[in-house]
C-alpha cells in the first residue's frame, strides 16, 4: 500500500516472512509451546468427546445474552492471565536490572529483556488488561445482569450483541497472534506520538495494536447501543426510571460515555492509520503535522474511558452492599446523580493527563479544578455505601469482603488522584511510579468489583455457589499481594523513579523492588486459590436456591438459578426498585406463575462468528499489508451483511405447554438443571 | 391475563403475560438512533481535527480551502444531496399509502443522486490531487481529504443499502423488517445531509472562495 517500506514486500503474503517467527527467543517459543499445548488440549477434548456440534449449537452461534455473557467473563480472565504474566516479566526485569552495570542474562544487556521486547511488554500490558481483560469483564457482567434486572428476555439486539462479542474476541487474537507472528508495537499502550509513526516505527508491531484496538473499539461501542436501548426499551411493566436497579443506572450512565466517547478514539486511530498506511501526515513531525492533535483526541476518550470501567463498578457494589448488610442502598437519588455527574464531568477532565506539556497557566488551572471535582460525586457514593453498611446486618461474605476492599482502595486512588490533579503537584511526579500505583489503585477498585461479582453471581448462571472458604483465602492473600506491589511504587515514584524504565538506576531503591516482587509472588499463590476455589466448586456443585444469598433485593433472584434461556417463565409485573426484597417481606417470593403463555425468542446464527473470523483474517492481512486478502475479506465482510439482510430471521415460538413442561422439570431437578443447554436445539423441535 | 395472589391488603399482579409484545421497529429505530449519535462524534472529531490543522503551519507551504475549493460548485453538491433526501423522503410517504412503485422510484433517485455527490466529490478530490495537491503534501490536506473522503464513503454505504432495499421492496414487500430498514435508511441519508452542510458551512463557506 504504501510505497517506501522499509523490508521486504512481496504481492502474495506482504511483509510476512518467515523472519517474522521469533524462534530465536526462549521466553517466546515457551510461550508459543504452551500455548499451543493448551489450545490443541482444547481442540482435541473437544473432539474427543464428540462436542464440536455442541460448541457450534450452544456457544458460537448462540445469540443468549447469558451465554455470550459468559464467553465475555471468559475471554475476560484468560487475557487477565496473559497480563498478569506481562506485569511479572516487567517487575523481574526491574528486580533484576538494578543499574545500568548490573549483570544481563539470555544476551540482554542488563536484567533479562532487551529494551526493544521490554517495550513490547508494557505496551501490551496496558493494551491487554484495559481492552480484553477489564472491558470485556464489565460487558460480561452487563450482558448477564442487566437483562434479567429489567425482566427482559434478552437484550435488545441480540444478534448486535454476538457481532460485539466476536469483534472482541477477533481483537484479542490479534493481540495474541503478535506473540508469535511479527512483534507488538513499542510505543506504550497510548499510541505515543510520533513514536507510533512509520518514520519511527516502521514494523508491524504498532499495526497489531492499533488494529486490535480499532476493532475491539468497534465492538464496544456496538456493545453500548445495545445497553442504552436495552435499559431504554426492554424494561418489564411497573419497571418505571426510578424503580431501575442502581447497576442499570450506572450501566446507563456507562454506556453513554462508551457511545459518546469510543468514536472520538476510532478517529485518532483511523488518522494514525491514514499517516501508516497512505503517508499522509496527521500526527508527524513534519509536512505540518500535529502530535498534540492525536494526544488530545485520545485522552478526550481516555478520562472518560476510565470512568466507562469505573462506573459499572460502582453499581456492582450498589447492588452487593446492600444485600449483605441485609438493608437498602441509603441515598438511591444521590446515587443516581453522582453516576451522572461522574460521567459528565469525566468528559471535561481530559487534560490532566499533560498537565506538562504546555498549556499554560490557564489551562491547567482549569482542567485541575474540573478534575478536583469529581471528588464530590465519588464521595457522594462512597458514603451511601458506608452509610448503607450503618446499622446493616452484615454478613461477611466473600463478595462483601471484596466490596469492602474495593471502597478502601477507592479512597487511596482518590486521594492520590486529587494530588496528581494539582498541576503543580503533577509537574513532579507526572508519569512517574506515582501515577502508575495511583491508577492500579483505582484498576484494583474495578478488579474487586469484578471479583465480587463473580462470586456473587456465580449461583444464578451456573446453579450452584463457589466454595466461600478458598474465595475467602484467595481474597486475602490477593489483597495482601496488592498492598506489597503498590504500595511501595508510591514511594518509587515520589523518589523519582520515571514509569516504563528497563532498569532502575538507583541501587538504595532495591529494597522497595523487592517489597513489590514479594507481592507479585504472593498473586501466583493467590491464583492457585482462585483456581482451586473454583475445582473444589465444581466438583460438589451443590445446587443453590433462586435468591441464592437469602437476602438478594434485585429482580433476578426471582428467577430460577440456574436461569433457564428464557429468563423469566412469564414476565413479572414490577413493583419495587427492591422487587425480590418487596416480595419477601410480603411473602411473595415463591409465587410462580400458574398459567404460561407462548415466548418468541431470537433464533442462534452463525453470522456473528464468521464476522468475527473474517475482521481477525482482515485485521492480520492488513497488519501484514496483504493487498489482496484484505480486498477479498472486505467484499466477504460486506457480502455477509447483505446476505444476513435477507434471512427471514423470525426468531422462534416455545409454546406455552413446553415452558410448563420445563418448569416442572426446573422444580424437581436435584441437579444443576440443564434446561439452558436443550435451548435452541429442543426448543426448535417443538 | 391476570395472575393474583392475595396479600394482607389487596390482590397484587406479579406476573404479566402481554408484555412480550414490545415494539420492533421503535427499539430498531431507537437503536440506529443512537448509532448515529456516535457517527456523529466521529465527523465532530475529524472536524475539530480540521479546526487544529486549519492554519499556514499545518498547510506547508501548500494552498488552503480558499484557493482549493469553490463555494459555489459546493452549492451544487449540497443541491445534489438535499435532492437525493427529498427522493428518499418523499418516496417513503408510499409506506403510507403501500405505493410500492413510488418507494422504488424515491430509491432509485435518491441512489442516483447520491452516486452523482460522491462521484462529483472524487472528481474534486482527484483535480487536487493532480495538481499536486494530494492528501500527503501537508498536513491540511491530509484532513481535507480524510474529512471530505469519510463523508463520501458515508454516503457511498447509503447508496448500496439503497439498493439492497430496492431489491428487497420487492422480494419481501413491506414487512416489518424491510420498513425498519426503510426508516432507518431515511434516517441515515438524512443525518448525512445534515453533517455535509456543517462541513459545507464550516470548510467551504469560511474557508472556501467565493
Ligand atoms: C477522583 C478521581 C480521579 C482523579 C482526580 C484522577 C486524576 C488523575 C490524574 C491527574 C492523572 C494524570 C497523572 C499524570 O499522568 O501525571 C491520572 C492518571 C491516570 N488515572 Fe486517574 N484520576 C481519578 C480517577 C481515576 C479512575 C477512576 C481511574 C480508572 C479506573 C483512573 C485511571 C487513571 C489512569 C489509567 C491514568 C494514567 C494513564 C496513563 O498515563 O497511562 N483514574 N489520574
Ligand atoms: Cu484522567
Amino acid at each position: 500500500m504504501q510505497p517506501d517500506l522499509q523490508g521486504p514486500w512481496s504481492p502474495l503474503l506482504g511483509r510476512l516472512s518467515l523472519a517474522a517467527i521469533p524462534y530465536d527467543n526462549p521466553i517466546l517459543v515457551g510461550t508459543f509451546l504452551v500455548v499451543s499445548v493448551v489450545a490443541l488440549a482444547l481442540v482435541g477434548a473437544v473432539f474427543y468427546f464428540g462436542k464440536l456440534g455442541y460448541l457450534w449449537r450452544n456457544w458460537l452461534t448462540t445469540v443468549d445474552h447469558k451465554k455470550i455473557g459468559v464467553m465475555y467473563i471468559i475471554l475476560g480472565l484468560v487475557m487477565l492471565l496473559r497480563g498478569f504474566f506481562d506485569g511479572v516479566m516487567m517487575r523481574t526485569q526491574q528486580l533484576l536490572a538494578d543499574g545500568p552495570d548490573s549483570a544481563g542474562y539470555m544476551g540482554a544487556a542488563h536484567g533479562y529483556l532487551p529494551p526493544h521486547h521490554f517495550d513490547q511488554i508494557y505496551t501490551a500490558h496496558g493494551t491487554l488488561m484495559l481492552f480484553f481483560a477489564a472491558t470485556p469483564l464489565v460487558a460480561g457482567f452487563g450482558n448477564i445482569i442487566i437483562p434479567l434486572q429489567l425482566g427482559a428476555r434478552d437484550m435488545a439486539f441480540p444478534y448486535l450483541n454476538a457481532v460485539s462479542f466476536w469483534l472482541t474476541f477477533a481483537a484479542a487474537m490479534l493481540c495474541m497472534v503478535s506473540l508469535f507472528v511479527g512483534e507488538f508495537s513499542n510505543a506504550t499502550w497510548v499510541g505515543l506520538m510520533p513514536l507510533s509513526e512509520m518514520s519511527s516505527n516502521p514494523g508491524v508491531g504498532v499495526d497489531y495494536w492499533m488494529w486490535a484496538f480499532q476493532i475491539s473499539s468497534l465492538g464496544t461501542t456496538f456493545n453500548s447501543i445495545n445497553m442504552i436501548a436495552t435499559i431504554v426499551k426492554m424494561r418489564a411493566p411497573g419497571l418505571t426510571w426510578f424503580r431501575l436497579t442502581p447497576y442499570c443506572w450506572s450501566s446507563l450512565a456507562t454506556n453513554i460515555i462508551g457511545l459518546t466517547a469510543f468514536p472520538v478514539v476510532t478517529v485518532a486511530l483511523t488518522l494514525l492509520g491514514f499517516d501508516r498506511y497512505f503517508g499522509t501526515h496527521f500526527f508527524t513531525a513534519g509536512y505540518g503535522g500535529n502530535f498534540m492533535l492525536y494526544i488530545n483526541l485520545f485522552w478526550i476518550w481516555g478520562h472518560p474511558e476510565v470512568y466507562f470501567l469505573m462506573l459499572p463498578a460502582f453499581g456492582l457494589f450498589s447492588e452487593i452492599v446492600p444485600t449483605f448488610s441485609n438493608k437498602t442502598l441509603f441515598g438511591y437519588p444521590t446515587m443516581v446523580a453522582a453516576s451522572f455527574s461522574i460521567a459528565g464531568i469525566g468528559w471535561v477532565v481530559w487534560a490532566h493527563h499533560f498537565f506538562t506539556m504546555g498549556m499554560g497557566p490557564n489551562l491547567n488551572g482549569y482542567f485541575s479544578a474540573a478534575t478536583m471535582i469529581v471528588g464530590i460525586p465519588t464521595g457522594v457514593k462512597a458514603f451511601n455505601w458506608l452509610f448503607t453498611m450503618y446499622r446493616g446486618k452484615i454478613t461477611f461474605t466473600s463478595p462483601m469482603l471484596w466490596a469492602m476492599t474495593g471502597i478502601v482502595l477507592l479512597l487511596i486512588g482518590g486521594l492520590t488522584g486529587m494530588m496528581l490533579s494539582a498541576s503543580v503537584v503533577d509537574y513532579t511526579v507526572h508519569d512517574s511510579l506515582f501515577v502508575v500505583a495511583h491508577f492500579h489503585c483505582m484498576v484494583l477498585v474495578i478488579g474487586s468489583a469484578l471479583f465480587a461479582a463473580t462470586i456473587y453471581w456465580w449461583p444464578k448462571v451456573f446453579g450452584f455457589k463457589l466454595d466461600e472458604k478458598n474465595a475467602q483465602i484467595f481474597f486475602w492473600v490477593f489483597v495482601i499481594a496488592s498492598l506489597l506491589v503498590f504500595v511501595p511504587m508510591f514511594e518509587l515514584g515520589l523518589a523519582g523513579v520515571t514509569r516504563r524504565l528497563d532498569y532502575i538506576y538507583n541501587a538504595a531503591l532495591k529494597p522497595l523492588l523487592w517489597v513489590t516482587e514479594v507481592g507479585i509472588i504472593l498473586y501466583f499463590v493467590s491464583l492457585y486459590y482462585f483456581v482451586k476455589m473454583l475445582v473444589v466448586s465444581l466438583l460438589r456443585r451443590e445446587p443453590a436456591a433462586a435468591d441464592s444469598w437469602g437476602t438478594g433485593r434485585s429482580l433476578e433472584w426471582l428467577t430460577h438459578t440456574p436461569v433457564p434461556f428464557y429468563n423469566f417463565a412469564v414476565t413479572p409485573e414490577i413493583h419495587s426498585r427492591e422487587e425480590a426484597a418487596w416480595r419477601r417481606d410480603r411473602g411473595l417470593d415463591t409465587a410462580r406463575p400458574t398459567e404460561y403463555v407462548d415466548i418468541h425468542m431470537p433464533s442462534n446464527t452463525g453470522v456473528p462468528f464468521v464476522l468475527g473470523v473474517l475482521s481477525f483474517v482482515w485485521g492480520f492481512a492488513l497488519i501484514w499489508r496483504i493487498d489482496w486478502l484484505v480486498e477479498i475479506t472486505t467484499l466477504a465482510m460486506v457480502v455477509t451483511v447483505i446476505l444476513r439482510a435477507f434471512d427471514k430471521n423470525e426468531g422462534y415460538v416455545i409454546p406455552a405447554a413446553q415452558i410448563a413442561r420445563y418448569e416442572a422439570k426446573i422444580a424437581t431437578a436435584s441437579v444443576v438443571a440443564d434446561v439452558a443447554d436443550e435451548a435452541p436445539a429442543g426448543a426448535l423441535e417443538v | 391475563m391476570a395472575h393474583e395472589t392475595m396479600t394482607a391488603d389487596a390482590a397484587v399482579r406479579l406476573w404479566n403475560a402481554e408484555a412480550d409484545e414490545h415494539d420492533p421497529i421503535s427499539a430498531r429505530t431507537y437503536g440506529f438512533w443512537l448509532y448515529l449519535m456516535s457517527d456523529g462524534l466521529i465527523f465532530a472529531s475529524l472536524i475539530a481535527a480540521y479546526a487544529v490543522l486549519d492554519n499556514k503551519m499545518s498547510a506547508f507551504g501548500h494552498p488552503m480551502a480558499d484557493t482549493l475549493l469553490s463555494a459555489s460548485q459546493g452549492f451544487v453538491q449540497t443541491l445534489v444531496l438535499l435532492g437525493a433526501v427529498l427522493a428518499l423522503s418523499l418516496g417513503t410517504l408510499g409506506l403510507k399509502t403501500g405505493a410500492r412503485g413510488g418507494l422504488a422510484l424515491g430509491l432509485a433517485v435518491s441512489a442516483a443522486l447520491g452516486t452523482v455527490f460522491v462521484a462529483q466529490g472524487l472528481a474534486g478530490l482527484d483535480a487536487m490531487a493532480a495538481a499536486g495537491n494530494g492528501p500527503t503534501a501537508s498536513a491540511y490536506l491530509s484532513c481535507l481529504f480524510v474529512l471530505l473522503f469519510t463523508h463520501g464513503l458515508h454516503l457511498a454505504i447509503g447508496v448500496l443499502w439503497s439498493l439492497v432495499m430496492l431489491v428487497q421492496i420487492f422480494r419481501f414487500g413491506f414487512t416489518q423488517d424491510v420498513v425498519g430498514r426503510l426508516l432507518n435508511l431515511r434516517l441515515y441519508t438524512q443525518f448525512q445531509a445534515a453533517v455535509w452542510v456543517v462541513v459545507y458551512l464550516y470548510v467551504y463557506l469560511f474557508g472556501g472562495a467565493h
